[in-house]
């Protein structure tokens, strides 16, 4: 298949099939439990028994890594899909309504895309309060810009299309030729989209959980590990090395795939 | 003087932007649960200090009144007090701007640095090894956590070798600058393996454009094409790649300053999120938002004073 003459979609692919396969076996892997501390065990080296080492608690950092795919894999995967999901349904409406409609909903999405995208989603979690919830939250509200803008511009340009004045000259229903003619012509450069998006979210979720604001202790999540690892940097570098390179891992086969997809389907960003 | 028209006309554009800039941030300090007037001064404010702020806010009255008092206030440069500082948000900021803003800089100019001669590289060298590694190394650089990446760098240059300070900013301009280095290279290797995808291309457009041809045809060498003719040109777009990126940069440096202790913006943003300072946080995404505005204005000024093609 084309696979075969894309070593690099390949090795993306294989990247994301690996952390989803990790996310979903951590319980069967995971040589310990991921929040039990030892407190004969703390800040040991890597070894044979703990193969990236143990943090200040005595846990196994690998086990934390294994269990942390879970949630990251969760940010990144969540974290775009609402905001897809919101974004192609305004972008659409906008796109094939036009007028006042488009006109109100486009300066809705510049004054959002005004805020730089982490202060505006910290400002939100201030107020909701810290977690994975409030991240969803504003991811919804945040994130839904970019998706809106570029389906749209998808739209205005697809309707004008013979296929599209075809559809309405033979009487279909507006929802029919938004939803069934125009949206699926205009999906391909947002999935590109997604994939790109995907590292963006997941860098996002897992500095907002550095800074403390995400995803909670004790929970296992690379953003939160390297942020307990930070005062033993100096001494027991591996808390948090390992956590650090399962993210660029994750986000590399997202990136890999994402160029792969916008080389086939003729998308350049 | 035709073409620089758009730079009396733009601000009038902006309105709209900045009208809702201050909706957005008004609305967000508006939905925290409790008493405006508590959050605004803090849980040990006393009878009086929240009289008095009821009816500097108007607070008694209807939702679009309390705006209106807001903006009225805003105008006057009054941004509210912050409770942990006990001073006022405008100046506190503004003893904040300079670490972000030369962290910004620094930012920028080290990602030119390391993206031009790896863009020039993989151009010339279009499909062979160099090209591919730099490819396949710019598509990490765009994955990595800025706040691993800067301990890391702790770990390398500061603990291991011993060369850069390990946080803070210092008082004088060579403390300042060496307390920079770290920082400022942690966001430029994010952002330089953005930088050399869209240089690359560039150089590459540029490569084979008539002006090199004709340059070539001259008789010109080849390094000289393409470093004069070239490589210009393909800068141009650069300049408002950054100001589409300024956002993110600029969630960049906020997270940087986390790991660094940089007292700028974004520390001041975080610190004021967990103390719940609102008006600190309110004060800090709205000057954020308008930097945002202000950058994307001046790349348009700059990519028309650059290119006398272009036409705004």
């Amino acid at each position: 298949m084309q696979i075969g003459r894309r070593p690099m979609l390949g090795f993306g692919l294989a990247l994301l099939a690996g952390a989803l396969l990790v996310a979903l076996a951590a319980p069967l892997i995971a040589p310990f439990d991921p929040i039990f501390q030892d407190g004969t065990m703390r800040l040991q080296p890597p070894s044979l028994a703990h193969l990236f080492g143990t943090d200040n608690f005595g846990r196994d950092v690998l086990s934390r890594v294994i269990w942390g795919a879970r949630i990251d894999l969760q940010i990144a995967v969540l974290g775009v899909v609402f905001p897809f999901l919101i974004g192609t349904a305004i972008g659409t409406l906008a796109g094939f309504f036009g007028g006042w409609v488009d006109a109100v909903l486009m300066r809705i999405i510049d004054v959002i895309l005004a805020f730089p995208f982490l202060v505006l989603m910290l400002s939100i979690i201030a107020i909701l309060g810290p977690g994975l919830k409030s991240f969803f939250i504003a991811m919804a509200l945040v994130g839904w810009v970019s998706y809106a803008r570029l389906i749209r511009a998808q739209i205005l340009v697809l309707k004008t299309q013979d296929f599209a004045v075809a559809a309405e000259s033979l009487g279909f229903s507006r929802m029919r030729i938004m939803f069934r003619h125009l949206l699926p012509n205009a999906l391909a450069g947002s999935l590109v989209f997604v994939m790109s998006d995907a590292v963006l979210v997941l860098l996002g979720g897992a500095a907002i959980s550095y800074i403390g604001l995400g995803v909670q202790p004790p929970v296992a999540e690379w953003g939160v590990m390297v942020a307990e690892g930070q005062a033993f940097v100096t001494t027991a570098w591996w808390i948090t090395v390992f956590p650090g390179l399962a993210i660029v891992l994750l986000a590399f086969g997202f990136s890999l795939v994402g160029d792969a997809l916008g080389d086939l389907l003729g998308v350049r960003e | 003087m035709h073409r620089y028209r758009f730079v009396l006309l733009r601000p009038l554009q902006f309105l709209p932007v900045l009208f809702g800039i201050s909706i957005i941030t008004f609305v967000l300090v508006r939905l925290i649960p409790g008493d405006p007037a508590r959050i605004l001064l803090g849980a040990r404010a006393t009878p009086s200090a929240l009289a008095r702020i009821r009816a500097q806010y108007g607070l008694d009255e209807p939702i679009w009144t309390q705006y209106f008092y807001f903006l009225k206030n805003l105008s006057a440069g009054e941004m509210g007090r912050s409770t942990v500082f006990k001073i006022d948000v405008l100046p506190l900021i503004a003893s904040r701007i300079e670490p972000t803003l030369a962290l910004v800089l620094t930012s920028v100019l080290l990602s030119l640095l390391i993206a031009v001669p790896f863009a020039a590289i993989s151009a010339r060298r279009q499909g062979r090894a160099a090209d591919q590694a730099i490819r396949i190394v710019s598509t990490v650089g765009i994955g990595l956590p800025p706040f691993w990446l800067g301990l890391v760098l702790i770990l390398v240059f500061s603990v291991t070798l011993g060369w850069l300070p390990v946080s803070g900013y210092g008082e004088t301009l060579p403390e300042k600058l060496s307390h920079l280095v770290l920082p400022g290279l942690t966001v430029a290797l994010s952002l330089s393996a953005v930088l050399t995808r869209s240089l690359r291309a560039g150089m590459i457009a540029g490569l084979a454009s008539d002006v090199a041809t004709a340059a070539r045809a001259r008789g010109m060498p080849e390094g000289v094409v393409f470093w004069r003719h070239v490589v210009p040109n393909a800068l141009v777009p650069t300049v408002n790649l950054l100001a589409v990126n300024i956002g993110w940069l600029i969630g960049g440096t906020v997270v940087v300053e986390s790991v660094f202790a940089l007292p700028g913006m974004g520390q001041l943003l975080v610190r004021g999120i967990f103390s719940r300072d609102y008006m600190v946080v309110q004060g800090v995404a709205m000057t954020f938002a308008v930097a945002t505005v202000l950058v994307n204005f001046l790349a348009d000024i700059i990519t028309v004073a650059l290119d006398p093609r272009v036409k705004l």
